[in-house]
């Protein structure tokens, strides 16, 4: 039996009745008397000088309010990182990708605005083009950003410890190189906004299909030159975001503007086709590293140099080259690590963050890595990875601290659940088992831009007959089930049911939430919640104290009734008191009942007003000092083991996934049920990563499988059967021992899944996808070995 | 130039003039208010616009509003009975079959299709009839698990 009253249960979510009947507003549901509709102008081709833009035929369309370009736009230059904004609204001068922006229209409708954007005139004069990392550091080659010579959009260069000094202690020494793909997040709903300015006062409302309303709210004002206090964010229901809705997007800029020139509300939406052009999903990573280890298998060190290919503009790509170093720094102890990262410049969509941010290709290099290390040493991986395992209190080189780390109970958990030791060596030849571990941050530990802000603020007001509790979060429900994690986070702390409460979240009046990204809600927002549940609590408690006479200190509040420690007072005339408030409600207490919460908070609002409760949160100081410490740094880190089982048609190159067994910690389970969803997704990404994805480009930047047809994602027939295993730690950085599980639960299962085809068919994979052709050269080279 | 048809959307007659362009789904979103149909690809590829047309369910993206004439649909806002969320609907809160919920209405739909024809499918059953919905969020497990224990 849990200790708790309504966390660490499987409480349905409170979003799912509405998500469940159609009646949850998503953005593309929402419209506005008067709406126009906007479209936008984006570049055919992936290198070019715009000489000339002509946008008379476009304004002199009947139905047409409003054309704008960089010229009524500005040049005001914005991005994810401030260290890099690399972009403006439209291109004045060149065009650096298919799909770079160029001009929005507003019209009456969606095809006036479409043709509108047709009868928009550029001449281009067409630039070299620069579509691989090879091209873009080829001496000579042409740039895309003047300020960024050689293409370089960003390099790491760190080293901590000594790596050659512990390379000289090692016994063996292991190279390989690593490459995944381009991949795109595929959530299914496309990004989507309506804008509304309001010409008489100065606000600007935007709804938008963000995980970020916070962020967008600040680029907005930056960009449209609008005080923050005048514009306003709101999230309807998200259909899921995975990193790519978690910055500003030029068509919510342009929406905005449109509004501005127009005065009118402006709804704009990206076809499936836009959100492929727009990108700014997982980059391609090319890692190579070389590992040394001692005989009994202790790490002694790693080098590591990695190449992501950018795209076009930065977006979320410093953190990514960070990350892509920093995240191999645990959860083994590995005393000297060095890392290399390069960022490049091309001429497609702009990479960004996608679900396991930086981290997920560099670990299915390094966990595969690791396999063939401990083959060649003779030991199981399990065990292997085992002896190097750290414990809750270690700290990596690289300063992350594991304040809570139940590695050893996953690896435990996935031996036992999917009989590893029976497996292990014993499979016929064409069956593989394979396992990889992972972990994750809970949170960045610092904001996107350099800020001493509250990372989430919570308000809690009582309704003032009692019984609700109001809570009220700028954070961003994007599917992953935080309103109901925070719902149940109020109602823990509070001492009230679930049902008591309702949760208003997504919207930048609010409050301030940085957002869903980085996995940092539930134990941030989460703390901010327990605290203003804390203190409207006690709001509570002190008016009883005074009215009962009984030291606050001895009266608690629990499912949804007053505790009263020690003797039981005399509450009647209180009870009565009540009631005469409510003369007629059918609903009264009854004599002998309880005191409730209800009649407690009725109390308190007659003794003070609206009973109001604050929370905020921000992260203690975090990390290691050196340039680059604040990626990878956070308050706490969740991680996980799996154990993937495969089969492999030797004949065909065609590898079945049978079974996939996951263990994730993640602290305290809030809600077990959502715990479980974010370790079977995760699992249903990385999968499809590891076996279809790759976004494909043509030899002049178009990308040519823009559509859910040729970009192929896992469907229900694909996926194997999921154990999902909660393993609990007490994270005390978290709310209740909370942390992560939406980010690190992708990290083991690309590399799992190689290991497990090499388990099968004793053939390494050195890229993704592994698509049957890929597996099936493999085998035949190696048989040519 | 636009064309009068006549169609039952759950259990509603409705004599609307579309243009002969116009797909269903943009119908039933836009001119009909029905917003619980969603929009994902218009392609007919991740069935977000599922609906049950004649007792099948369909892309509404795939079928122009013109084919729809005289025929019997359900969306997602006819699902719901009178005592409130139907057994699937129940079931998909209950297993956590629902994350963002952008898929559920379609996969609703098609789960419901499927109980209709086969109220007792097994899992490979299950997993054939959704597999033209695609989900991101969920993996499909808890999914498959809501439509099999709706008569369980």
């Amino acid at each position: 039996m849990s200790e708790y009253n309504v966390i660490n249960s499987r409480a349905s979510r409170i979003d799912t009745p509405d998500k469940s009947t159609g009646r949850a507003v998503f953005i593309d549901d929402m419209s506005m008397p008067g709406m126009l509709y906007g479209a936008l102008l984006q570049s055919p081709l992936a290198s070019a000088k715009i000489l000339s833009i002509d946008t008379s035929a476009a304004e002199n369309l009947p139905g047409v309010k409003a054309v704008v370009t960089a010229k009524e736009a500005g040049l005001v230059k914005y991005g994810v990182s401030p260290a890099r904004y690399d972009e403006t609204l439209f291109c004045h001068d060149k065009v650096r990708y298919v799909g770079d922006e160029i001009a929005a229209v507003a019209a009456t409708d969606l095809e006036t605005a479409m043709e509108a954007v047709s009868l928009i005139k550029v001449e281009y004069e067409e630039l070299p083009l620069l579509l691989t990392i090879d091209d873009a550091m080829a001496e000579g080659a042409p740039v895309l950003h003047e300020k960024y010579p050689g293409n370089v959009c960003a390099e790491v260069h760190q080293e901590f410890g000594d790596v050659e000094a512990g390379f000289k202690e090692s016994d063996l020494i292991k190279t390989q190189t690593f490459r995944n793909k381009r991949q795109d997040a595929a959530f299914i709903e496309p990004q989507g906004c309506l804008a509304r300015y309001d010409p008489s006062s100065g606000n600007l409302t935007l709804h938008s299909s963000t995980q970020v309303p916070h962020y967008v709210q600040r680029t907005l004002a930056m960009v449209l030159k609008l005080p923050v206090g005048k514009v306003r964010v709101v999230k309807p229901y998200v259909g899921a975001g995975f990193g790519i809705k978690a910055a500003a997007n030029p068509m919510e800029l342009s929406a905005c503007l449109l509004s501005m020139k127009t005065g009118k509300p402006v709804k704009m939406n990206y076809s499936r086709e836009q959100v492929f052009m727009f990108g700014r999903a997982r980059h391609q990573f090319t890692h190579t590293m070389t590992t040394g280890v001692k005989k009994d298998g202790t790490l002694m060190a790693l080098k590591h140099e990695c190449y992501l290919d950018g795209g076009a503009y930065s977006s979320f790509g410093i953190a990514t080259v960070y990350y892509a170093g920093s995240l191999l720094g645990g959860p083994y102890k590995l005393p000297n690590m060095k890392y290399d990262g390069y960022r490049i410049y091309t001429n497609k969509p702009a990479c960004g963050a996608q679900r396991g941010h930086g981290g997920v290709a560099a670990r299915a290099c390094w966990e595969q890595q690791l396999d063939i290390i401990s083959e060649e040493l003779g030991m199981d991986p399990l065990e292997f990875r085992l002896k190097n395992m750290m414990v809750t209190g270690d700290i990596t080189c690289n300063d992350l601290n594991m304040s809570s780390l139940g590695m050893r109970e996953c690896i435990d958990a996935i031996k036992e659940g999917a009989g590893w030791d029976a497996k292990k060596g014993r499979l016929p030849k064409g069956k593989g088992i394979g396992m990889a571990c992972g972990f994750f941050v809970s949170g960045a530990g610092y904001p996107i831009y350099r800020s001493d802000t509250y990372h989430g603020t919570v308000v809690i007001k009582l309704t003032e007959d009692g019984g609700t509790a109001l809570v009220y979060t700028a954070s961003a429900e994007i599917g992953q089930g935080s309103d109901t994690t925070f719902a149940m986070i109020a109602a823990e702390a509070l001492g009230i049911l679930l049902e008591n409460v309702r949760l208003e979240s997504g919207d930048t009046d609010f409050g301030v939430d940085l957002g869903a990204y980085s996995s940092r809600q539930t134990l941030m927002t989460g703390h901010a919640t327990k605290e203003a549940a804390e203190d409207v609590k006690r709001q509570v408690l002190e008016v009883l104290s005074e009215e009962l006479k009984i030291p606050a200190e001895d009266m608690d509040i629990k499912n949804a009734a007053i505790v009263f420690k020690k003797e039981k007072p005399d509450f009647s005339a209180m009870r009565t008191r009540y009631i005469k408030e409510h003369r007629g409600w059918s609903d009264n207490p009854a004599e002998d009942d309880e005191l409730s919460f209800r009649e407690a908070s009725r109390i308190a609002f007659l003794a003070r007003g609206s009973i109001v409760g604050t929370g905020k949160y921000k992260p203690h100081e975090l990390g290691g000092k050196f340039k680059g410490a604040a990626v990878g740094t956070s308050p706490a880190y969740g991680c996980s083991a799996q154990i993937v089982e495969v089969s492999v048609d030797e004949e065909t190159g065609k590898i079945l996934i049978e079974k996939v067994t996951d263990a994730h910690d993640c602290g305290r389970a809030i809600n077990r049920t959502s715990v479980e969803g974010q370790m079977e997704g995760s699992v249903s990404m990385g999968l499809g990563e590891a076996m279809y994805e790759e976004v494909k480009f043509d030899g002049k930047g178009r990308v040519i499988n823009s559509d859910l047809a040729e970009y192929k994602i896992p469907t229900s027939l694909d996926m194997p059967p999921v154990e999902p295993i909660i393993v609990e730690s007490n994270e005390p950085n978290g709310p209740f021992g909370a942390k992560e599980v939406g980010e690190g639960a992708i990290m083991p299962t690309i590399p799992a899944i190689l290991n497990a085809v090499y388990d099968a068919i004793g053939v390494r994979i050195r890229e993704l996808p592994l698509t049957p052709e890929r597996v099936y050269m493999s085998i035949r080279e190696k048989e040519k070995e | 130039m636009k064309k009068l048809l006549c169609l039952n959307i759950n259990d509603k007659e409705y004599e609307v003039a579309v243009e002969p362009n116009q797909t269903l789904v943009d119908l039933i979103r836009y001119e009909l208010g029905l917003t619980g149909t969603k929009k994902g690809c218009e392609m007919g590829d991740c069935g977000s616009c599922t609906v049950i047309m004649d007792g099948k369910p369909v892309n509404s993206c795939l079928v122009l509003a013109m084919q729809a004439d005289g025929k019997k649909i359900t969306t997602i806002e006819g699902v719901e009975t009178d005592d409130g969320l139907h057994p699937i609907q129940k079931s998909f809160v209950e297993k956590g079959a629902i994350q963002c919920g952008f898929c559920s209405p379609g996969m609703i739909l098609s789960g419901s299709a499927l109980l209709e024809r086969n109220p007792k499918p097994d899992e490979d059953d299950i997993r054939k009839a959704i597999s033209g919905n695609l989900c991101r969020c969920t993996g499909y497990q808890k999914i498959v698990e809501a439509i099999k224990s709706v008569n369980e």
